[in-house]
């Protein structure tokens, strides 16, 4: 399995301690709860894709169909021991509410956002173009990406959330750590990884 | 279309058991006792060798023990033929499904027009109130009759999730999965409210004589007709009646009359009459206040057993349900998931309201089967 897993789920897995209850919001087919699974932790995904759901479900994990935007309050404070949030934030309606949830539900989160001021992305708007990348690869008009953000401008939300940044890692276009990891990481990181825990 | 032995378990019967007499009467929640209990049962597949592959069925209101299959003659298949047999999303290729007819029903379980052995004549109203937990009482019983201790699976829609979702709470450690589809665990005012004219309409029919109409040659079939027409209404959404019948005539155009004039009308009126002839009142009424009783997570202990021996559950609703709408199934989610249980929920789009769980929707068959062929491969 680890052969074809996506890098950033392995990095993602590294982060959660053992035997943890984990709420993977956008979890696609289950795959890091999969992963998880291997490492003694229990847990419930969370997606909207009927593909998704009946794959995660047929592999043994299980999932509950719900709205990010809307229903996260269908799980109690403090139900979880760590949420994940990967690559899944730019695609909500209200990116704050949803990091609100995520502090109730959890003390430790782990979210991943693509970075919208990658060099790479930089040069395509002097060119202007609107940047497209691995991690960005969809049209302005036909991509599920609502909100674009670079790393100065995301951590002072969490900041305003009571949510304190334990750990910032830069990602490459694939997934992995990023190698240039403490050179300019708003410039270098095609996305970022933090991991959170919120303040009680 | 497919052919309707396709994919079929073929012919089968019904057998009836008699699994509580005598010296050991069915004791109920009330604290009544039964002291002859029959159970009308079908079952389909094969039981494994080490008995590990059984799935128990349970229906809703209406249902009976012939869920799959054809009887002898019939042209008509068991009421959940789209669900199971070979092949189908409970495969009888791999589990030995069991199904039974309720208690308090009356397809062959004893019922309140079973004959009461103390007098020689029907119980009437005499009949003891059930409670949901009666219900898994005797299932449990038809169990050890059939030499089965556990169970993979308990699969249930409408009253018979309200069945699955009971017997997980009561006696998890006979139970590895359970499916509660468009369920509750607590009617609302408004189920009740329809439940009662339901009741209210057999009971003030003149025929229904204070229960006795057995004894006296007569039933309540106006009573029992019109129940049947105002919950079939429930079972359909605004769109599925809007789509099947819209304001057609029945006969080539309207023409302004009290009778039976539009399609809608004439469709309630055979979906009424059909009734009369597979169902009893009296059951409609004892099942139907089982219904509005059930109210499981009221005792704060509810779920302690669950959580010392946890099983896995897969709650599923539908979009256009009304009469169990989506709330209902996720207030169940709240609990199970709130309580660290092991649960998948998903809410599947149809137009078709609360009977979808009858039908062959592609999305929620393969749900279903997605999670039942994930049971099979824990047991391998």
């Amino acid at each position: 399995m680890s052969d074809t897993l996506r890098p950033d789920l392995w990095l993602i897995a590294k982060l959660i301690p053992e035997g943890s209850r984990v709420l993977d919001l956008g979890c696609g087919d289950g795959e890091l709860l999969r992963l998880l699974q291997l490492r003694g932790c229990s847990g419930t995904g969370v997606d909207m894709s009927p593909a998704n759901l009946v794959a995660a479900m047929r592999s043994g994990v299980d999932v509950i169909q719900l709205d990010l935007d809307s229903q996260l309050g269908e799980f109690a404070d403090d139900s979880y021991d760590v949420v994940v949030l990967s690559r899944t934030l730019q695609t909500v309606r209200r990116p704050r509410q949803v990091l609100e949830e995520i502090g109730r539900i959890a003390v430790h989160s782990l979210v991943s956002m693509p970075n919208f001021a990658h060099w790479r992305n930089r040069l395509r708007l002097l060119s202007g173009r609107m940047p497209m990348s691995k991690d960005l690869p969809f049209e302005w008009y036909d991509t599920p990406n609502l909100h674009h953000t670079s790393l100065p401008d995301l951590e002072p939300l969490f900041a305003s959330l009571g949510m304190v940044i334990d750990k910032r890692i830069p990602l490459d276009q694939t997934g992995r750590r990023h190698r240039l990891v403490n050179l300019a990481p708003n410039l270098v990181a095609s996305s970022s990884l933090y991991l959170l825990h919120a303040r009680r | 279309m497919k052919s309707p032995n396709e994919l079929s378990v073929g012919t089968v019967t019904t057998s009836t058991a008699r699994l509580f007499a005598g010296d050991n009467p069915l004791r109920l929640r009330s604290g009544a006792a039964l002291s002859a209990v029959d159970v009308a049962y079908e079952t389909y597949g094969t039981l494994s060798p080490s008995g590990d592959n059984a799935v128990f069925i349970c229906h809703a209101l209406t249902g009976d023990a012939h869920a799959a299959g054809f009887h002898d003659g019939d042209t008509r298949p068991g009421w959940w033929d789209t669900m199971i047999g070979p092949g189908k999303p409970v495969d009888t290729n791999t589990w030995f499904v069991v199904s039974a007819n309720l208690l308090g029903g009356c397809q062959g379980t004893t019922g309140p027009s079973s004959i009461n052995p103390a007098t020689g004549a029907p119980y009437g109203l005499d009949f003891p109130l059930l409670d949901m937990a009666d219900f898994i009482e005797v299932h449990r019983a038809l169990a050890t009759h059939l030499g089965i201790d556990r169970f993979a699976a308990v699969v249930g829609g409408s009253l018979g999730g309200m069945q699955a979702l009971q017997w997980s709470l009561l006696h998890p450690e006979e139970i590895g999965r359970a499916i509660i589809i468009a369920a509750s665990s607590r009617l609302t005012a408004q189920n009740i409210a329809f439940s009662a004219v339901g009741r209210q309409a057999i009971m003030r029919d003149g025929d229904f004589r204070e229960g006795r109409f057995l004894d006296e040659g007569t039933a309540p079939r106006r009573g029992l007709s019109v129940a049947r027409m105002m919950a079939h209404i429930t079972y359909l959404s605004e769109t599925g009646f809007e789509e099947k019948f819209g304001r057609s005539a029945q006969r080539g155009e309207l023409s302004k009359n009290f009778g039976v004039d539009f399609a809608i009308e004439s469709y309630l009126e055979y979906q009424g009459e059909r009734f009369l002839s597979r169902f009893d009142a009296l059951s409609y009424l004892y099942l139907t206040r089982v219904m509005d009783y059930f109210d499981p997570f009221t005792d704060p202990q509810a779920l302690d057993a669950l959580m010392d021996d946890p099983v896995r559950f897969l709650v599923l609703s539908f979009d256009t349900d009304w009469r169990f709408s989506t709330e209902h199934s996720r207030r169940i989610v709240r609990h199970l998931e709130g309580a660290k249980l092991p649960t998948s929920f998903r809410e599947i789009h149809s137009p078709w309201g609360h009977d979808s769980f009858l039908l062959d929707i592609p999305d929620y068959h393969a749900t279903v089967r997605a999670f039942l062929e994930r049971a099979a491969e824990d047991l391998a």
